[in-house]
């Protein structure tokens, strides 16, 4: 524990809880520190939030943010935010959580709230491995990846988020980096202030796991993103990720549809006559 | 007649107990203000110390890379 | 204008008195997947909680159902799913959590012919340990067993209770012959109903430790939205709901998690015992097979034999003392249950070193009266 820290964002934060346990050079502290820079800027009223994270390293975010926070079970951070979004409108649930944990174990979960367009948020910390238990392949993985379960090299071939979540009806769909740090806040401020399913790619360096194995410095990835990534207006299905083609960050769906909250509302009215 | 403008100047400061040493700010800073110090903080890292502060064009990128929230900015207490 | 308590006689089937017990105890949430013999709990609530403003979802499985019934659970409404053996199966974890995190919710199971698919539309029992043991981890679970449809709809009344009064999940342990068995069902007055709702914290939010308790062992309960700003998880955890690694961490809160319902026993348990005063032969048994057992009881004693029957009620936390005690001069105890030998090794536990005979009956129909007579009379002799 350390002794009390004067920071501009304490009152967002609970400091008492720093430094986080995240490594050297983790995206995930700059993604932390994205969202309650929104939340700053925003003087979003912190009683109207939860932030909710399943399991992995990015499921401690939930524990750093001064606001209703909850650390789910693996996977289930979707429907658990479904559970608050749709039992009290007042409450925008933001959901914090990994590449594995919302598009492997999760992914069934991840395709109907998106479907269903629950208001909510969500930031995906996409740092293409299980980091928490030690950099195995993941749904994101590129192909030939040697990590621990994959020796020979990943066989899979890895999804490509944002064409996913898009097609699986988000009414708000972005990709950005740690290392596009204003456009990412930007985006969540977007995306706190957006009724509707709103989704966030964001590419992190995974610097013990994924570097690790890459032989990557966390400069070297940091460099990487900054070097690959290009912002462009396309379709969110020519955005793959593949190595030695540029990765395409910036917006890619942002419409507005009735929430499923609105339906559920119109449904009562019709039931009630 | 050209009208100059002054840019405010941030101070920029570091909480040094909450660094983990990953180098971000002294890599991205566009006009180098950070550099390696010879001093280590109570977890034993090598914390990096403003060398060119008046360099500053108060980016913000510093304080927003930082994974740890260890670099904040502030307002300078003059005019 | 739809009402909320239906006041009145009805003749209606075990899920249906069971959804309507869900409304009039004030359940603003609930979640389910399709799964025979529950299935018409959920149809029932998709055409009443739209008229009465509440949420309906059914969801992609059953684990999403009860991960957003622990959600809203935490976001303040009283929160149910319903389902059959292997929607449990599916939902253990997330049980677990509910526990872990004190979520106040019911789980309604509508029992059927297992392992696996079994046969879904055949009543069984044979869930009962599963409800107890199947979360990983040590836990203590509270779990009712109606025999009737009016117990579907005054034991889910009374399971929202006792999930409010100890922040933790209450299963409901009905089965397919109870589930779908039309019957009388007398929905009471509101006036004469209990309504239980958990305690809110009477600290200031900077003060609020949302895990520290009183004697009760239960913490006040503040939801999301309320101003607390807590933080939950399912990891352990000290008193202020941060992860806590530490050996007496470990310690004191699982001990705190299962004792503040096994130390409330007394206070939990139900049963209902039919001449158990003078009897020799004690008969235990439980939800539908209890039916049986009580005329078994019946035909033993114009036969002359003292029998008697001890209801269980709620089966957990198991009444091993109220047991043991009723049993305490019998010459021989008698289990009959729908399963392969379940609750009968709890009975022979707290009966010990009273004989116990097991009538074990797999396939839809519980033991006739006969088959339990019998074991009476055998006992007897």
């Amino acid at each position: 524990m350390t002794e009390h820290i004067d920071h501009y964002l304490a009152d967002y934060l609970r400091m008492d809880r720093f430094p986080h346990i995240w490594c050297v050079g983790c995206g995930l502290g700059i993604i932390l520190k994205s969202y309650v820079q929104a939340l700053y800027e925003l003087d979003y009223d912190l009683d109207k939030i939860v932030t909710v994270s399943g399991i992995g390293c990015a499921g401690r975010a939930s524990g750093y943010v001064n606001t209703d926070a909850f650390h789910t079970t693996h996977g289930r951070a979707l429907p658990f935010a479904t559970g608050i979004s749709t039992s009290n409108t007042d409450l925008k649930p933001v959901v914090i959580s990994g590449d594995g944990d919302l598009f492997a174990i999760g992914g069934n979960h991840l395709i109907h709230a998106a479907r269903r367009n629950i208001n909510m948020l969500v930031i995906c910390s996409n740092n293409y491995n299980y980091g928490m238990t030690g950099a195995q392949y993941g749904p994101t993985t590129p192909l030939d990846m040697r990590t621990p379960t994959s020796p020979y090299g990943n066989i899979e071939n890895p999804f490509n988020l944002v064409s996913l979540v898009s097609s699986a009806g988000a009414t708000m769909v972005s990709r950005w980096t740690v290392y596009h740090v204003h456009q990412l806040k930007n985006s969540i401020k977007k995306g706190l202030q957006k009724n509707g399913f709103s989704f966030i790619e964001v590419l992190s360096p995974c610097t013990t796991g994924y570097g690790r194995l890459n032989k990557m410095s966390p400069i070297d990835m940091m460099r990487d993103l900054k070097e690959t990534c290009k912002i462009r207006k396309v379709h969110p299905t020519e955005a793959t990720i593949e190595p030695g083609k540029e990765v395409i960050i910036g917006d890619f769906v942002d419409v507005e549809k009735p929430t499923y909250s609105d339906v559920l509302d119109q449904v009562s009215r019709r039931a009630s006559k | 007649m050209l009208k100059v403008i002054y840019l405010p100047k941030n101070k920029v400061k570091i909480l040094k107990s909450l660094c983990k040493g990953c180098g971000y700010c002294i890599e991205f800073c566009p006009k180098n203000v950070f550099e390696l110090s010879d001093e280590l903080n109570e977890k034993g890292v090598t914390v990096p110390e403003i060398v060119r502060g008046d360099e500053c064009i108060s980016c913000g990128l510093c304080v927003m890379l930082c994974p740890d929230f260890a670099i904040t900015m502030e307002e300078p207490d003059n005019e | 204008m739809s009402k909320s308590l239906l006041t009145g006689k009805h003749f209606v089937h075990g899920d249906w008195a069971c959804a309507e017990g869900a409304i009039a105890a004030g359940c603003g949430y609930f979640a389910a997947y399709p799964i025979t013999p529950a299935t018409e709990i959920s149809e029932h609530i998709a055409s009443r909680f739209p008229q009465l403003g509440r949420r309906f979802i059914q969801f992609e499985d059953e684990i999403g159902a009860i991960a957003s019934v622990i959600g809203a659970s935490f976001s303040g409404m009283k929160a149910m799913t319903a389902t059959s053996g292997p929607g449990i199966s599916l939902m253990l974890e997330n049980i677990g959590l509910a526990v872990m995190t004190e979520a106040p919710c019911v789980i309604v199971n509508v029992m059927r012919g297992g392992p696996s698919t079994g046969q879904p539309t055949m009543g069984a029992q044979a869930d009962v340990m599963q409800c107890r043991w199947g979360a990983h981890g040590d836990v203590e679970i509270i779990a009712l067993a109606p025999q009737s449809v009016q117990e579907c709809f005054d034991l889910t009344v009374h399971a929202f209770n006792l999930a409010e009064t100890y922040r933790t999940p209450v299963f409901l342990l009905s089965d397919a012959n109870i589930g779908h068995m039309y019957e009388k069902l007398e929905i009471p007055a509101k006036e004469e109903i209990e309504f239980v709702n958990r305690k809110k914290p009477k600290t200031s939010p900077s003060d609020y430790k949302p895990y520290l308790a009183d004697e009760t062992m239960v913490p006040p309960m503040a939801c999301f939205g309320d101003g607390y700003r807590f933080y939950s998880t399912g990891l352990t955890h000290n008193e202020m709901g941060y992860p806590d690694m530490s050996v007496d961490t470990q310690d004191k809160l699982v001990r705190r998690l299962c004792d503040k319902i096994r130390k409330n026993t007394d206070k939990i348990t139900m049963t209902e015992a039919i001449m158990t005063d003078d009897c020799e032969i004690l008969v235990v048994a439980y939800g539908v097979t209890a039916r049986s057992a009580a005329s078994a009881v019946q035909m033993a004693r114009s036969e002359g034999i003292k029998a008697g029957l001890l209801r269980l009620i709620s089966l957990w936390p198991f009444p091993e003392i109220k047991l043991s005690e009723v049993a305490n001069d019998v010459k021989g105890v008698v289990v009959a249950e729908m399963n392969y030998g379940q609750m009968v090794r709890e009975v022979e536990r707290s009966v010990k070193p009273i004989p116990v005979e097991f009538i074990p009956k797999l396939g839809e129909n519980p033991p006739s009266p006969d088959e339990i007579l019998a074991k009476i009379r055998r006992l007897a002799q």
